[in-house]
């Protein structure tokens, strides 16, 4: 065996193993000196991409791609004598999964060497990067999982690695109070999971998804589960009425962690559908649960977009802008769901809903990342997040200008760029199975706009101001992890359609198609 | 009845921990409260995988009976591994918040919202 086979059949392993490993060697190998470190981190998160991106290559060219630990063969998911039980834990990277781990490789890599200038300042950096490495194989580990006790565990990773981070730069106590509020609801939501797991093996001595979904009778019991997941996973996406963490902990964050801190939330969102999609699917009332995963989504994004525009410090402004886009998701989502028992409405505009409910992830953690990414570099050059207290900077600081304008018109949705790709069809499929929701997710999009124009303008337009005279440009890791932000923003804005096509539609079609995931695991049909 | 015993004890923990959570003020008494919550769910577990008159499921030299069930088992170890981390960190945070703020209670940790 090569060693590109081997990479190529030990792929899903190693998007988590990669980062484990370089996580728990990184303290030792910060002894050496900063310069080994900072490489050794970089090259384990370059190598951990690498071989996402040939993972999620090999899943949307083959198929679904399955890993089964400690087994005879990797895709050997139910032992010979087991008598047709899959006993061992299993990854199952289908279309979905490979477009999450997409999203988190870009991501990850561009918000490590951001934060390779960024935090260079501070002190005990070896526990940050082993911090930010455990969120990377946390995520990875969440949204490759196909047993659910497994995807509990990654989630309680996540939790701990994220809080870890929030809490990073103490800030006389302020950060700590933010981590404490995130980690004791995240607490929380993990105990409700693991409720829910009990009542799933109560139920079906099984903890493979695939088996659950496959044995899923749809009883009380269930309903109450149901009911523990998506509220602990609606609470971890930070949707509204959950939301209370979410702006504390995005805005005491340092500004990489915050963008990676979007697609830790993404991943739960990732949780949230993988439950409702693949667990359950049409066995449970997909129009009640798809209206209350609307209505969570237009809640999202009134409360969010109407809470930003008051907002005095700009990370916490962003904060609410990513509850409320994380409404459109749900609403794209949710709009699939409330259809998915009618075959007609469904190919007629449910699964364009859902595709773009799902292209606007990968939008949103790539122009959010890219916004807190200019606010930490704001941040990094005059130290002060309060928006009363700048002005002028785009005399000085040109390329960090750009970048936000960038992010700012693609969150607001205006062409060419990415938001605008993925908000037209969540408003065109939305728009027919009920105006009212378009039209309010319309608003929502222009009350975003003026925010972000309000905030432009008190940053970077006006006179020099005399504090700032000698401000300069953001370093140049830092522009080169904004950079790769928002050349993806530009891209996806302007060529929408060979993305759609080739990895959404695929994940969107995974995400409905519960027989695919379960023959994929199980073996026939 | 009898049997039922456990579930019995699983749902006055989870009341007795949630209502720990909500009502104490104190950051020591909540944690305190997320602990017996986390021991509930643990003992959900470990209940649903037993098996009356069954034996530990060691198979070296056993007796050929019934075996109450080791997931559940391996599950609840994982799981108390978890809650250790968690009581470590939220203790952890509760020690810089005392010395920066002077206090527990989290009434009075409220600066974030000013």
């Amino acid at each position: 065996m090569t060693l590109a086979d081997f990479i190529v059949t030990n792929a899903p392993a190693l998007v988590v193993a990669i980062p484990l490993f370089a996580a728990f060697t990184c303290p030792a190998v910060g002894r050496i000196s900063k310069a080994t470190r900072n490489l050794w981190v970089m090259g384990a998160m370059l190598l951990t991409a690498a071989v996402a991106f040939i993972l999620a290559f090999r899943v949307f060219t083959g198929g679904t791609a399955i890993y089964v630990f400690g087994a005879a063969a990797a895709n050997l998911a139910v032992p010979l004598d087991s008598g047709g039980i899959p006993i061992r834990i299993i990854f199952t990277v289908d279309a979905m999964s490979a477009f999450m781990d997409i999203i988190c490789a870009i991501a990850g890599v561009s918000v490590l060497m951001y934060s390779l200038s960024s935090e260079s300042n501070n002190t005990s950096l070896d526990g940050y990067y082993t911090l930010f490495l455990l969120m990377i194989a946390g995520v990875f580990g969440m949204v490759s999982t196909g047993d659910i006790f497994n995807f509990f565990v990654f989630l309680e990773i996540l939790s701990l690695a994220s809080a870890g981070l929030i809490a990073y730069r103490i800030d006389g106590g302020l950060a700590v109070e933010a981590a404490l509020k995130y980690f004791i609801l995240s607490t929380l939501g993990a105990i409700l999971v693991l409720f829910a797991i009990g009542i799933y093996y109560g139920q079906y001595d099984a903890l493979n998804i695939a088996m659950i979904a496959q044995r899923m009778q749809f009883t009380m019991l269930d309903k109450i589960a149901l009911v523990f997941l998506v509220a602990a996973l609606a609470m971890k996406c930070g949707a509204v009425p959950m939301h209370f963490w979410t702006p504390d902990a995005y805005s005491m964050a340092p500004s990489s962690v915050t963008a990676f801190l979007v697609v830790a939330s993404q991943a739960s969102l990732y949780g949230l559908f993988r439950v409702v999609f693949t667990l359950y699917n049409v066995t449970l009332n997909c129009v009640i649960v798809g209206w209350i995963i609307i209505i969570l989504g237009i809640l999202s994004m009134v409360v969010g977009v109407t809470m930003a525009i008051p907002q005095k410090d700009v990370k916490r402004l962003m904060a609410y802008h990513a509850i409320s886009q994380t409404g459109y998701m749900l609403l794209g989502v949710g709009v699939g769901l409330a259809v998915l028992g009618n075959a007609a409405l469904s190919s007629a505009f449910g699964l364009m809903a859902m595709e773009g409910g799902i292209f606007h992830i990968f939008n949103h953690a790539m122009y959010k990342g890219l916004l807190f990414l200019t606010a930490g570099a704001i941040f990094y050059r005059i130290g002060t997040r309060d928006l009363n207290r700048m002005g002028g900077l785009g005399h000085n600081m040109k390329y960090t200008m750009v970048f936000f304008v960038i992010g700012a018109l693609a969150i607001a949705g205006i062409p060419p760029f990415n938001g605008f790709a993925s908000k037209l069809m969540i408003y065109e499929s939305v728009y027919l199975f009920n105006p009212l929701l378009a039209i309010i997710a319309m608003v929502v999009s222009i009350l975003t706009l003026a925010s972000f124009v309000k905030v432009f303008h008190s940053i970077f337009m006006g006179p020099k101001l005399p504090e700032y005279a000698d401000v300069k440009e953001a370093p140049l890791p830092m522009l080169v992890g904004m950079g790769i932000l928002a050349a993806i923003v530009i891209l996806f804005g302007l060529f929408p359609q060979p993305v759609v096509d080739m990895i959404v539609a695929p994940a969107a079609h995974a995400l409905v198609d519960q027989g695919g995931y379960i023959a994929a695991v199980l073996g026939g049909a | 009845m009898f049997w039922n015993l456990p579930f019995i004890t699983v749902v006055a923990l989870t009341l007795i921990g949630l209502l720990t959570v909500l009502l104490k003020k104190n950051l020591i008494k909540i944690l305190l409260g997320i602990n017996i919550l986390e021991s509930a769910v643990n003992l959900f577990i470990v209940a649903l995988g037993y098996r009356e008159g069954g034996v530990a499921p060691i198979f070296t030299l056993a007796p050929s009976e019934l075996m109450v069930l080791p997931t559940p088992q391996a599950l609840v170890l994982t799981s108390i591994v978890i809650g250790v981390a968690t009581s470590a960190l939220v203790l952890s945070f509760a020690m810089v918040l005392h010395k920066k703020y002077g206090t527990v209670d989290i009434d009075k940790i409220r600066r974030l919202k000013e």
